[in-house]
C-alpha cells in the first residue's frame, strides 16, 4: 500500500520540517533590532522595570535556553503568552480560526466552481473570442494586487452601490458561536438575518481572494485538457461514439484535474496561512489579520505562532494533495 | 456477397504549416459482409487516414474533405450529421480496435468502468432495456436490469477472447495489465455491440512477436465465428496473407491494387505492389528495395503517384490517375501499364 507508505513518511518529516522553520523564525526575530520589552514597557519605563519585564518573559536566559523553552512550551501546545494582550496566543488563534476558514472555503469553492468549468470551456475553444477574452481576464487576476482589488471592490459595491457592508465579518455580534462559523451557526438555529448578514460580509473579500485563484485553476485546467485531449483513449472512446460532453467532463476532465488539484492544494495553504492583505483591508478577524497586528506589535510570540501555524497548514495541505493524487490517478499509489 | 462498404473517390487533404497535405488522392476501398479486408501500405501512405475517415474522428479544424463518399449500409457517412454517427454508428454498426492498447485506455478509472460505459451507451440491447431517446448524455441512466445483461455478455465474451478470470481483470486499471491483455479486452470491446464492421488499425504493432500471432488468430476467427467484416490495416505483407480475404494496397494516397488474398500473393499485376512483394526479405537473406523515395503529399507528383519512381511509366502515367480495371474476379488494379503474367 503506497498510500499509507506516502502519508507515513510525510507524518516523519513533519516534526523536523516544523522544527528548522522554528529556528529561523526564532533566530530572525531575535537579530531585528527591535526589543519586545521596551515596545512592551514604553518610553518612560525605568531599567529596572525593564528588568524586571525581562525576567517575567524569560527574555533575561540566554538564546538557546530561550529556544529550547520555547520548543517544550510548543510540544505540549502551548505557543505562550502574547507580551501584548497578556492572553495565550493559541487561544486568540483558535478564536480567529473560524473566520479564516470560513472565507478560505467561501473563495475557494467560488475559485473552483468559476475556474474548473471556464478552464475546460476555453480549452474546448481554444484561440477562439471567449479563450483570448478569458486569458485577458486571467493574466489580470494573476497581475493585480490583492489591496487594490479590495480597495476598487469596496468602492464599488459599499460606497456607490452600498449593496455589500464596507468591512468586518457580520453586523452585531452574530448567532451564538456552534462552530464558530457564521453561517452554518445562523443555519443551524435558522436566523436568516444573521446569515444574510454573514454573507453579505463574506462576499466581497471572498472574490477578492478568489479572482488570482480562480485565474490559477482557469489555467491549469485549460492546459490540462489540452494535453489529454489529444490523448489515444480520447480518440478511442470518440471513435466508439461515446458521447462527448461524457467524455469531456468525466473522461478528459478527471485526467486534465490531476495538476490543478495541486494547485487548489497551494491556495488553500495560502488563504488558511491568513490572506493577510485582504484580512486586513476587510478588517476580517482572522488569522492573517492576527499575523499583521502583531508583526505592527513586535509580539514575537505570535509571530512565531503563526509561522508555525503557516509551516504545519502547508504540511498537511501537501499531504492532503498526495492522498487525492493517488485517488485520481491509480498510477500514482504503485 | 454483399457490398458492406464502399468509399469511392475519397479525397481529402490536412492543413499543414507546409501547405495543404494532399493524403487521400480519389481513394476508393470496398468491403462485403463478413470479409476481412487487409489494407496494406507503407507508413504514411494514408491508411489510418482512410481508417479514421471511415470512423469519423478526423481532426476537425485542420481536416479538409473536397470530395468523395463513405456508403456503409447504403449511407453516405460523410453526409451524416455528428451527432447522428456518434449515436448510431460509431461503437455499433462500426468499432474499433486500436494500435495502442495502452494508451487508448483511459489510465485514471479501471478497464470494468470502461468496459461498461461502452456497454452503456453501444450494447445490442439498448433500444430493448430503457434506453431514454432524446435524453441528454449526462442524464442518461443504465437500468439495472439491463447493466445485468450486458455484464453477463462481457463475461461471456472474455472468455472468448481467452481471458481467464474475467472478473478479477474488470477490477484492474490498465497499467497492471499486459500488453497481450489489453489488446484482448480491446477486441472484446469492439465485438460486444455486435458490430457490422470491426476497423482494426495496425493492432499488433504494439506487442511482442509471440502475441502477435495469437492475437491475429484471435481476431480472423472471432471475425469468422461472428460474420463480422474487418478494415485491417497493416504494413506487413506476412499478417495480412495470414488473416485477409483480400487485400488492398495503397501508395502515397491512392489505391494502386485490391485482389482476393490468393491471387494478390500471386498474381498481382501493379507495378508497385510487384515491387512490395520482391523487396520482402528472402531465404538467401538479399532484400530488393524500390529505387527512389516516397513523394511529399503537400506536392505529390501528378497522375499515378508511383510513376517517378516505376519502369513502366510513360506519359499517360504523369498526365491522368488511371482508372480502375478489372482484372479478374474481384481484382481490380488501377495501372495503364500493368505487369503481364505467362499464365502459371
Amino acid at each position: 500500500m503506497r498510500r499509507l507508505e506516502i502519508i507515513v513518511s510525510r507524518l516523519a518529516w513533519f516534526v523536523p520540517t516544523i522544527v528548522g522553520l522554528l529556528i529561523i523564525i526564532f533566530t530572525i526575530s531575535h537579530i531585528i533590532p527591535t526589543d519586545p520589552v521596551r515596545v512592551l514597557a514604553g518610553d518612560n519605563a525605568t531599567q529596572e522595570q525593564l528588568d524586571a519585564l525581562r525576567k517575567e518573559y524569560g527574555y533575561d536566559k540566554p538564546l538557546p535556553i530561550q529556544f529550547i523553552n520555547y520548543l517544550k512550551d510548543v510540544a505540549t501546545g502551548n505557543l505562550g503568552i502574547s507580551i501584548f494582550t497578556k492572553r495565550p496566543i493559541s487561544e486568540t488563534m483558535w478564536h480567529r480560526l473560524p473566520a479564516t476558514l470560513e472565507l478560505t472555503f467561501a473563495a475557494v469553492f467560488l475559485s473552483v466552481l468559476f475556474g474548473i468549468p471556464l478552464g475546460v470551456l476555453s480549452a474546448l475553444k481554444r484561440n477562439s473570442l471567449f479563450d483570448h477574452v478569458l486569458r485577458v481576464i486571467t493574466v489580470s487576476g494573476l497581475a493585480v494586487a490583492s489591496f487594490w482589488l479590495a480597495m476598487e471592490l469596496q468602492f464599488l459595491f459599499s460606497m456607490n452601490l452600498a449593496v455589500a457592508p464596507l468591512n468586518g465579518r457580520i453586523s452585531g455580534f452574530g448567532p451564538d458561536p456552534i462552530t464558530g462559523f457564521f453561517v452554518i451557526d445562523s443555519l443551524l438555529i435558522w436566523d436568516m438575518e444573521s446569515l444574510r448578514s454573514a454573507l453579505s460580509h463574506m462576499i466581497l473579500p471572498a472574490i477578492t481572494l478568489a479572482l488570482p485563484a480562480a485565474a490559477t485553476i482557469v489555467r491549469f485546467t485549460r492546459a490540462g485538457v489540452l494535453e489529454v485531449i489529444n490523448s489515444n483513449f480520447v480518440l478511442y472512446e470518440r471513435a466508439m461514439g461515446i458521447p462527448w460532453p461524457l467524455i469531456v467532463w468525466k473522461y478528459v476532465l478527471r485526467n486534465a484535474l490531476i495538476s490543478t488539484v495541486t494547485q487548489i492544494g497551494l491556495i488553500f495553504g495560502v488563504f488558511l496561512s491568513g490572506a493577510v492583505v485582504v484580512e486586513t483591508v476587510f478588517d476580517w478577524p482572522g488569522i492573517g489579520a492576527y499575523a499583521v497586528n502583531s508583526i505592527l506589535q513586535s509580539d514575537y510570540k505570535a509571530i512565531m505562532g503563526f509561522t508555525i501555524w503557516t509551516g504545519a497548514i502547508f504540511l498537511i495541505v501537501n499531504l492532503i494533495t498526495d492522498i487525492a493524487h493517488t485517488l485520481i490517478d491509480p498510477r500514482s499509489s504503485q | 456477397m454483399a457490398e458492406l462498404l464502399a468509399v469511392r473517390d475519397l479525397t481529402l487533404g490536412f492543413h499543414t504549416d507546409a501547405g495543404l497535405a494532399r493524403v487521400l488522392d480519389g481513394v476508393n476501398l470496398t468491403i462485403d459482409r463478413g470479409q476481412v479486408m487487409g489494407l496494406v501500405g507503407e507508413s504514411g501512405c494514408g491508411k489510418t487516414t482512410l481508417a479514421r475517415a471511415v470512423l469519423g474522428v478526423l481532426p476537425r479544424h485542420v481536416t479538409d474533405i473536397s470530395g468523395g463518399s463513405i456508403r456503409f449500409k447504403g449511407r453516405d457517412l460523410l453526409a451524416l450529421a455528428p451527432d447522428v454517427l456518434s449515436r448510431e454508428v460509431c461503437g455499433r454498426a462500426i468499432t474499433f480496435i486500436p494500435q495502442d492498447p495502452y494508451g487508448s485506455f483511459n489510465p485514471v478509472f479501471t478497464v470494468g468502468t470502461q468496459i461498461m460505459e461502452i456497454m452503456k451507451w453501444k450494447s445490442p440491447r439498448r433500444e430493448a432495456i430503457g434506453w431514454q431517446a432524446g435524453m441528454p448524455a449526462l442524464l442518461q441512466t443504465y437500468p439495472a436490469e439491463r447493466r445485468r445483461a450486458d455484464r453477463d455478455a462481457v463475461l461471456k465474451l472474455l472468455d472468448a477472447v481467452q481471458l481467464p478470470q474475467p472478473e478479477q481483470i474488470l477490477r484492474k486499471y490498465p497499467h497492471e495489465l499486459s500488453g497481450g491483455q489489453r489488446q484482448r479486452l480491446m477486441i472484446a470491446m469492439a465485438l460486444l455491440p455486435e458490430p457490422d464492421l470491426v476497423i482494426a488499425d495496425e493492432p499488433t504493432t504494439a506487442l511482442d512477436v509471440t502475441i502477435q500471432a495469437q492475437i491475429l488468430g484471435l481476431i480472423r476467427r472471432l471475425a469468422t465465428e461472428r460474420g463480422v467484416a474487418v478494415l485491417f490495416t497493416t504494413h506487413d505483407l506476412g499478417t495480412a496473407y495470414e488473416i485477409c480475404d483480400a487485400v488492398t494496397v495503397m501508395y502515397a494516397g491512392q489505391d494502386v491494387e485490391s485482389a482476393p488474398t490468393d491471387v494478390f500473393f500471386t498474381r498481382c499485376v501493379h507495378p508497385y505492389t510487384d515491387r512490395l512483394l520482391a523487396s520482402l526479405p528472402r531465404p538467401d537473406g538479399k532484400v530488393a528495395g524500390i529505387p527512389g523515395e516516397v513523394p511529399s503529399l503537400v506536392t505529390p507528383p501528378p497522375g499515378c503517384r508511383f510513376h517517378p519512381r516505376c519502369d513502366s511509366a510513360a506519359a499517360d502515367c504523369r498526365a491522368a490517375r488511371p482508372p480502375e480495371t478489372a482484372s479478374g474476379a474481384g481484382h481490380r488494379v488501377r495501372c495503364f501499364h500493368p505487369r503481364v503474367r505467362a499464365a502459371a
